[in-house]
């Protein structure tokens, strides 16, 4: 274990940003914080940098105490790397200036500039460019340069992808990882993209109104989300009338199931959870399971509306190739691999969904 | 703490005046007050504001449109020459004016020199607004039926309001405040007599009841200002769009537009400037030999004034930047008052403060940077403030995770990048110091002499050779500041 928080809360005046979050982040390791805009994400990462102190609880680094309610560690003595959302680049410093900021005058300075340069794939010809001459994925990327070349034991990374449009981001969120994973320092990520999030590094934190909700490995998380709402945040969920009948299994308007986790806490009334990417969807030869009502094109895909035997509907995307095994009133029938997690069907978990969805 | 200080400082000619009201008892007040001779010049005075301010706003408002929204050629040409009136201060176009036809005098004579020197004053807000200002309204209204006039009356003007009024106050204040250009004239104002009163009684209770009543008659048009504003401080002008604003053509009284601009600037630029050069020509060595000396104290004096201003606005403009609020807002409007005082008010203010309080201060180069500091601070004010807000707080918060320490984080980042919004506040108020006259008259140590004094010196004993060759300094020391605000303005469209 390296960084620890315990138990960090933080107000500012009469509102409540954070309460008692606790993390642990092992060395070399990188952690994704999801949550909603709002959620205090930001505020956690700026307690880590030290830009701001925590109200109650500590944290701390390698054994040595950075902040506690009474005294703080100032930020240029953490040894805590930050790239913010817009990359915050010196506009009056090049390339090279902005990266040797961070550095002790010595003759080894130009050399670790490229070296950093190198690892963050960026081409040398830009050591003399300002940053307005740099495209949006180059400025995030001179920003983790920087942030790099004092080798610091942790980077914070807020929000650093979400200013760049939609192509570049993926490459520059690559080009990221493989930079974070090759120089091997301990990174956390704040962020409000869950694909993002869930992609990026070995744990993932869910944080929802100052709250951490759910800390582990980002598949542990994605297959057992702790509630409907954190299972909703994550991805694309169907959620079904269910009810138990039998050791590990429900029914549902889909069948009988095997249920992989169950979070619904002995309720009576349960709901089913399953991901889309379970369903399979094939032509029935009889009733079926469902029946086709309306299908939309979605550029590869269609999507199809599906009605259950119940009355329940829900939509499945098809590819464009077969969706003319599907016309419109066509009976299909429905397999579900990989079994369902179970929550309570009661409203209870609705406000956490609603304050995930603002 | 630092910045309350400065800010008290500042307050010191506000306090004088009401200090000056009310230690001379109503009585005295009154009989200095209620004769005849301060009616005479409180109607000129009033009629100098009344009937300048909307000459100003008329010529300022007018050349700004023709030169932005009309098929005006050579509008470019246009567009600067509209402005270099600025370039000549008021005493040395009323100079040009008297020497050029001398029984000019009086108000018409005021109200001629004074319009031509300060319309600019509304010309450059007005140019900003309509720069600023979404041409799509226009090409709205025009798409509703409406001809050139009634969309310049009823949506461009309506949008200028916030222009007009600000630039109409600063014209109205500077009519107030002025000296040198009435006296040649032999127009008479409050400020005029004040400063008789001055020589011939010093900072006596006649000076002081004059004072009251000009610093009366200035917060007056401070809240007429401010009424007329109102609510509309909030109604904020559209941030603009790159397309180009379609013009409205001129067509056949194109040449009368063109003659009636080569009038106005012929009469706001030729007729001075062809009068200094006139006088040039009649000059000798010995009228030049004083200019260097001159200039040198002029320049040790404006930019002592304008490191001062620095050093007052920087801690102001960081609070009301960073730290925007009540407090924040109370300082900067306690600047705005004070600064909008007359010169002459403040020159009385620190004379009886520094003869009271402060009597090694007295008749000091420290006094003169004081009245310079507290005259021009909101110039300083306004460049470095838009400079802080330009430096994002989070580069500082990098450079500290770079581990660079608080103050160093500041001196590496923020100080570099507040560099040119700091050397355009300094040279704005280095370059009105060095044009300062009625401040500089009554607070200079004896055997001071700038370039503006000089002139005065010279100029007041009908001496108009020795006069030239300030004159035409002055005319220089103007041109690089005119050039900084007409940048301001210009840059509103690259927003």
């Amino acid at each position: 274990m390296m960084l620890h928080l315990t138990d960090v809360s933080k107000s500012f005046g009469a509102t409540t940003v954070l309460t008692d979050v606790s993390v642990a982040v092992e060395r070399g390791t990188r952690l994704a914080i999801v949550g909603a805009s709002g959620s205090g994400k930001s505020t956690l990462l700026r307690i880590i940098a030290g830009f701001e102190g925590p109200s109650t609880g500590t944290v701390s680094l390698d054994g040595r105490l950075l902040a506690n309610p009474v005294s703080t560690v100032s930020a240029h003595r953490r040894g805590i790397g930050y790239v913010a959302q817009d990359g915050a680049l010196f506009p009056h410093l090049t390339v090279r200036s902005n990266i040797a900021f961070g550095l002790r005058r010595s003759p080894g300075r130009d050399a670790r500039v490229r070296e950093v340069m190198d690892l963050t794939s960026l081409d040398l010809e830009l050591l003399d460019r300002y940053p307005h001459q740099l495209s949006g994925g180059q400025q995030q990327r001179v920003a983790l340069a920087r942030a790099l070349a004092p080798a610091p034991t942790v980077i914070l990374l807020d929000e650093p992808f979400s200013a760049l449009d939609t192509g570049l981001r993926a490459h520059t969120r690559a080009a990221m990882v493989t930079a974070l994973e090759r120089s091997g320092v301990t990174t956390i990520l704040v962020t409000h993209d869950q694909e993002e999030a869930l992609s990026f590094g070995q744990q993932l934190a869910v944080i929802s109104d100052g709250r951490l909700v759910q800390a582990g490995p980002p598949s542990e998380v994605f297959d057992a989300p702790i509630s409907a709402a954190v299972a909703e945040f994550l991805g694309a969920a169907l959620f079904l009338p269910a009810h138990t009948s039998g050791p590990a299994r429900a029914v549902c308007a889909l069948g009988e199931l095997h249920i992989r986790h169950d979070h619904s806490h002995g309720t009576a009334s349960v709901r089913a959870m399953l991901r889309p990417a379970q369903l399979h969807v094939r032509e029935a030869d009889g009733d079926g399971d469902a029946r086709v009502v309306a299908a939309r094109q979605n550029g590869s895909a269609v999507e199809l509306e599906l009605r259950l035997g119940d009355g329940f509907t829900l939509t499945h995307r098809v590819p464009l190739y077969d969706a003319h095994l599907f016309p419109v009133g066509s009976a299909v029938a429905i397999r579900v691999d990989g079994g369902v997690v179970l929550y309570p069907a009661a409203a209870t978990s609705e406000t956490l969904g609603t304050a995930f969805a603002r | 703490m630092l910045a309350a200080l400065f800010a008290a400082a500042a307050l010191i000619p506000v306090g004088y005046v009401i200090q000056a009201a009310f230690a001379m008892g109503w009585e005295q007040f009154a009989e200095l007050v209620f004769r005849p001779r301060v009616g005479e010049l409180l109607t000129n005075t009033v009629l100098l504001v009344v009937l300048g301010v909307p000459c100003a706003v008329v010529l300022g408002v007018g050349g700004a449109w023709l030169v932005e929204r009309t098929s005006l050629p050579a509008r470019r040409v246009f567009a600067v020459l509209l402005v270099v009136p600025l370039t000549i201060p008021a005493f040395v176009a009323s100079y040009g004016w008297a020497s050029a036809i001398p029984s000019i005098h009086g108000l018409g004579g005021g109200l001629l020199v004074a319009t031509l020197a300060y319309y600019p004053l509304v010309y450059l807000p007005a140019l900003a607004a309509l720069r600023g200002l979404d041409p799509a309204l226009e090409e709205s209204a025009r798409s509703l039926g409406m001809n050139g006039w009634r969309v310049f009356s009823r949506v461009v003007l309506p949008q200028l309001r916030l222009a007009i009024l600000g630039g109409g106050l600063v014209v109205a204040l500077h009519l107030l405040a002025e000296y040198g250009a009435f006296a040649f004239l032999r127009f008479e104002t409050f400020t005029t007599a004040i400063v008789v009163a001055y020589q011939a009684t010093f900072a006596g209770p006649n000076a002081a009841a004059l004072g009251v009543v000009l610093a009366t008659l200035c917060f007056v048009v401070l809240v007429i200002e401010a009424t007329a504003r109102g609510r509309l401080r909030y109604a904020r002008v559209g941030s603009g769009t790159p397309q180009p604003a379609s013009r409205v053509e001129l067509g056949r009284v194109t040449p009368l537009v063109i003659a009636a601009l080569v009038v106005l600037i012929g009469a706001a630029v030729v007729v001075p400037l062809a009068n200094v050069a006139r006088w040039l020509f009649a000059t000798d060595a010995s009228d030049w030999q004083p200019l260097l000396n001159a200039t040198w104290q002029t320049i040790a004096l404006s930019v002592g004034g304008a490191v001062a201003a620095l050093i007052v606005a920087l801690p102001i403009a960081w609070i009301a930047a960073r730290y925007p609020g009540r407090t924040a807002r109370a300082l900067e409007g306690a600047y705005y008052v004070a600064s909008s005082l007359p010169a002459i008010i403040v020159a009385l203010a620190l004379v009886t403060f520094t003869l009271r309080v402060l009597p090694a201060m007295y008749q000091t180069v420290f006094t003169v940077m004081a009245a310079y500091v507290i005259i021009f601070l909101p110039r300083a004010l306004v460049s470095i403030r838009a400079g802080i807000a330009q430096v994002p707080e989070n580069l500082e918060e990098v450079a500290r995770s770079l581990g660079v320490s608080p103050f160093r984080a500041k001196l590496r980042v923020t100080v570099p990048l507040l560099l040119p919004s700091l050397a355009a506040g300094a040279a704005l108020v280095a370059l009105g110091a060095a044009n300062e006259l009625t401040a500089t008259l009554l607070l200079a140590p004896t055997g001071t002499r700038t370039v503006a004094t000089g002139f005065w010196a010279a100029a007041s004993a009908i001496d108009y050779a020795a006069a030239a060759p300030y004159a035409i300094t002055l005319v220089l020391l103007s041109i690089p500041a005119v050039v900084l605000m007409f940048a301001q303005v210009k840059a509103r469209r690259s927003r």
